[in-house]
């Protein structure tokens, strides 16, 4: 199982080296291995349509308790086929689509390093696993999406979509973090089990809006819609496999995975049912709008995503079903006509859909192909496209809340999404042949290879809907309903209301098709959608996070070590006082209980040396100032028991006044820089702070307990040291590693210093040298 | 006597923190010194004071007699004197260095990168 899923990312390591070798067989080869995967998948079909769960577990961080583990249901396996299954096809058709482009190597590095991160998403069982393949399918997207890099558009596409994503990305970070808290296990299977005390969880909203964050920009919910359309920069496979079958419904696995666990509440069905039928509606308007193939797709593809979460909301078993049924049905049929939509370009040099027409003489099998697929989107008898539509149908008529809002929405996209799928179905292809950049003829074999097998299964399984009951759509039901479900998909149900509907969108959808082009121009008209739609949000929010970059890097990094200094200081200070104010709200009373005079005299020499330090204008008084503090606390080391210490600051003390005697003097004397006010500023910050330590000290010392860790350094000096001096024998024995960082820090101290020095006299030769000159 | 402790290390930080936000480069150093000394006190202290009884073992005994001044404390204050004393003939050879090269000790003229 491993292997299975970092099969794409080794073959990805290689690709460099093998795609310029294979040469026009790249595409051919490289798909053997989503077709192996395809087939290792499809094996365990019997087991898993029977039922089953497979768990497959591998230690990951032992030391933490970490598993690696792949768990496969019905939903994942459904999942794990159509990403195997379509990334054959889609490499199949990339090496002809893209054949002799100087980049192919890098395009193939890419789609199998994605195909393998969308095998993680779905087979992961453990969140955190799941969270890693999630950024790295948004990451290969981005690439992907960037791939034609010299184009601007194609880069703005990509960061739009990256930033979306994972922004997302974070939110469900946090929403996991707290889900594991909740459910108290980090694999899906704790998670799925948990689920009465994940919904009970007091977190419980914060989890599920976190989560839907995270759904809703991956799979372009509305207000994050608008990324989709603009990845159609993406080459067409990569927008065939990425942007309509597999990565997109990332979101939408997601609510389903989590529906038996987090489902079922007001909030869940509340929320999804009605952003699910915005963007249905959404997707559907803008499509209609659009006249770019790709872009309509694209738009179409929004649509679906919408009716999918939609689904989940809505839950129960009929709902599950529908779910997985419309997934399957959409995979197949948006699949295909992405994969036409390449063969027209490809063929003919058309991107426009109003410039489109007459292939079809020229190019019957795409043309057929097209038609199938477009039946399919449409939702016509026989295909699996009308048994998903009624399924739709009887889950919304079945919701409690919202249900006329809901339903209407549904029925006004719908009518948009038959419409659509008659403009991509039929118009380039019938009518009078118009002039294009390209002769158009045939495409050939691994182009349409794709397409035709897509379309064909949308066709297969409407014929004979048992076939995908049986095989997998059962099991994939039960595992987004929680329990086990009886399907028994049919193409005839009766004459019932479903059935009434969808002929309705079918003969709504055909006149909104026929009148077309006069209903894209009404639609264009309305200005609104870009003067106040969702990406003039994301453009001002981008701005507003330059705008704030720039300010505050103006303002904290200004280039002046003290207002750093500053910085540091009054943010350690208000955290000082907050835990001072928490925890011990009152300072200690003063006790001068015990003090001897000469103390009091050390004391009060070290802070008149101090003061004479800060305000004295010689350079040398300050020096001598300086020293004298110096030696003040020396003194007061020897005083309260520390004569080691007492002696090494003497010591270093002397050291320090010789050093700074010999190296200041060459500097100029002291200068009065600053005005007064910003020293009467300076000196209540420095005294506030002084205080504040004060405060601390104080407390410190009340709370004070000779800790067991000082108990044991003097109990076992002499036994386990062999030294009568405790000090000496913690920092050569028990915290000897200690010190021999204390040495290095010294070596490389004087190794500086030494350099420094070197540097200056081989200045001054230099300069000696050039001179004379 | 800890009262009286706590006041020398607040003032000993409210001086080494004022001199730091000199222009001058060299009181910066100042305040380096003064504010290594008012962090070791700082330890020093919290780890309580006792007057006359250093953490020594007499001969032949295998622990002291009697209570002794916490040695962790002095162990640590002894490592933090050294190697602040490292730090600061490193620093103030540099800043002989950098005096050198840009012609002012005022820091607001070593701003730039390039000399």
């Amino acid at each position: 199982m491993l292997l299975a899923v970092l099969s794409g990312f080794l073959l990805a390591a290689v690709a460099p080296w093998l795609v310029p070798r294979l040469g026009a067989h790249a595409g051919r080869v490289l798909a053997l291995l989503p077709v192996g995967l395809f087939l290792w998948f499809a094996s365990l079909l019997p087991a898993v349509g029977g039922g089953e769960t497979l768990l497959w577990e591998y230690a990951w961080v032992p030391g933490l308790d970490v598993q690696l583990g792949f768990l496969v249901d019905g939903l994942s396996l459904l999942f794990a086929l159509l990403i195997s299954g379509i990334g054959a096809l889609v490499t199949l058709y990339a090496g002809s689509y893209l054949a002799g482009h100087r980049d192919l190597a890098r395009f193939f590095v890419w789609l199998l390093a994605f195909m393998a991160s969308m095998l993680g998403l779905v087979l992961s069982d453990g969140l955190i696993a799941l969270f890693v393949f999630w950024e790295l399918t948004s990451i290969t997207s981005f690439l992907l999406i960037g791939f034609a890099h010299e184009d601007k558009t194609a880069r703005q596409a990509a960061l739009q979509g990256l930033f979306v994503t994972v922004g997302g990305g974070l939110a469900l970070l946090a929403g996991f973090v707290l889900l594991a808290l909740a459910a108290g296990g980090w694999s899906l299977s704790a998670v799925l089990d948990a689920g009465d005390a994940v919904r009970e969880h007091a977190h419980y909203a914060v989890i599920a809006w976190l989560i839907f964050l995270g759904a809703f920009t991956k799979s372009a919910q509305v207000p994050f819609h608008f990324w989709l359309p603009n990845a159609m920069a993406a080459p067409t496979p990569v927008s065939a496999y990425l942007h309509s079958a597999t990565m997109v419904k990332a979101g939408v696995y997601l609510l389903a995975r989590f529906q038996p666990a987090l489902g079922g509440t007001d909030l869940w069905v509340f929320t999804l049912t009605l952003v699910g039928a915005a963007t249905l509606f959404t997707g559907a308007l803008l499509a209609l709008r659009s006249s770019g193939m790709k872009r309509m797709l694209a738009y179409s593809t929004v649509m679906a995503l919408g009716t999918l979460t939609l689904l989940a909301g809505i839950g129960g078993e009929t709902a599950a079903i529908a779910f997985v049924a419309f997934l399957l049905a959409h995979s197949l049929y948006k699949g295909a006509l992405f994969l036409i939509a390449g063969v027209i370009d490809h063929e003919t040099g058309c991107r426009e859909v109003p410039e489109m027409g007459g292939f079809g003489r020229a190019m019957p099998v795409s043309f057929a192909v097209a038609v199938l697929a477009a039946l399919s989107a449409a939702g016509v008898m026989p295909l699996f496209g009308f048994i998903a539509k009624e399924l739709l149908f009887e889950s919304a008529l079945g919701l409690a809340a919202w249900q006329p809002v809901v339903l209407t929405l549904t029925l006004a996209g719908l009518v948009g999404g038959v419409a659509v799928a008659a403009v991509v179905g039929l118009r380039p292809w019938i009518g009078r042949p118009v002039t294009t950049p390209r002769e158009p003829h045939e495409a050939p074999l691994d182009l349409l290879a794709g397409p035709a097998l897509l379309a064909l299964l949308g066709l297969l399984f409407g014929l004979l809907p048992g076939l995908a009951e049986r095989g997998l759509l059962a099991a994939a039901a039960g595992a987004v309903h929680g329990q086990a479900v009886t399907p028994n998909l049919a193409l005839w149900h009766g004459l019932n209301l479903p059935l009434a509907m969808s002929a309705l969108t079918l003969v709504a959808g055909l006149l909104v098709a026929w009148r077309w082009d006069g209903i894209r121009k009404m639609l264009v008209g309305l200005g609104f959608v870009e003067r106040f739609g969702a990406e003039r949000g994301y453009d001002a929010g981008m701005l507003g996070l330059v705008r704030v970059a720039a300010w505050q890097t103006r303002l904290l990094q200004n280039g002046h070590l003290r207002y750093y200094i500053l910085t540091t200081l009054s943010a350690t200070a208000l955290l000082l006082v907050y835990a001072l104010v928490t925890r011990h709200a009152v300072i200690p009373p003063w006790s001068s209980s015990g003090v001897r005079l000469y103390e009091v005299v050390i004391g009060a020499v070290v802070l008149m040396a101090a003061l004479v330090a800060v305000t004295t204008r010689s350079r040398l008084g300050a020096v001598a100032s300086l020293g004298a503090a110096g030696f003040g606390v020396a003194l007061i080391y020897v005083l309260f028991s520390a004569p080691d210490v007492g002696i090494t600051q003497v010591l270093i003390e002397t050291l320090t006044v010789l050093m700074l005697v010999l190296v200041l003097f060459r500097l100029p004397s002291f200068l009065g820089l600053t005005p007064g006010r910003i020293k009467l500023r300076d000196a209540s910050i420095s005294l506030t702070i002084g205080g504040l330590m004060s405060w601390l000290l104080l407390d410190a010392v009340a709370a004070h307990h000779q800790g067991s860790i000082s108990r044991y350094f003097v109990e076992n000096a002499v036994p386990a040291g062999h030294g009568q001096n405790i000090v000496n024998v913690i920092l050569v024995d028990f915290r000897a590693l200690d010190t021999l960082g204390e040495i290095v820090v010294l070596g490389l101290a004087a190794i500086g210093v030494y350099a420094m020095i070197k540097l200056r006299a081989e200045d001054r030769r230099r300069r000696g040298k050039e001179e004379p000159r | 006597m800890e009262s009286m402790m706590a006041l020398v290390v607040g003032g000993l930080y409210a001086a080494a923190i004022y001199m730091m936000l000199r222009r001058s480069i060299v009181k910066l150093v100042i305040g380096l010194v003064l504010l290594g000394n008012a962090a070791n006190l700082l330890i020093f202290t919290s780890g309580g004071l006792t007057r006359g009884a250093p953490p020594l073992v007499p001969d032949g005994a295998a622990m002291p007699a009697g209570a002794v001044a916490d040695p962790l404390a002095q162990a640590l204050i002894l490592t933090a004197i050294v190697i602040g004393f490292g730090v600061l003939a490193f620093a103030v050879v540099l800043i002989h260095r950098a005096y050198e090269v840009v012609g002012a000790d005022d820091m607001d003229r070593m701003k730039d990168t390039d000399t």
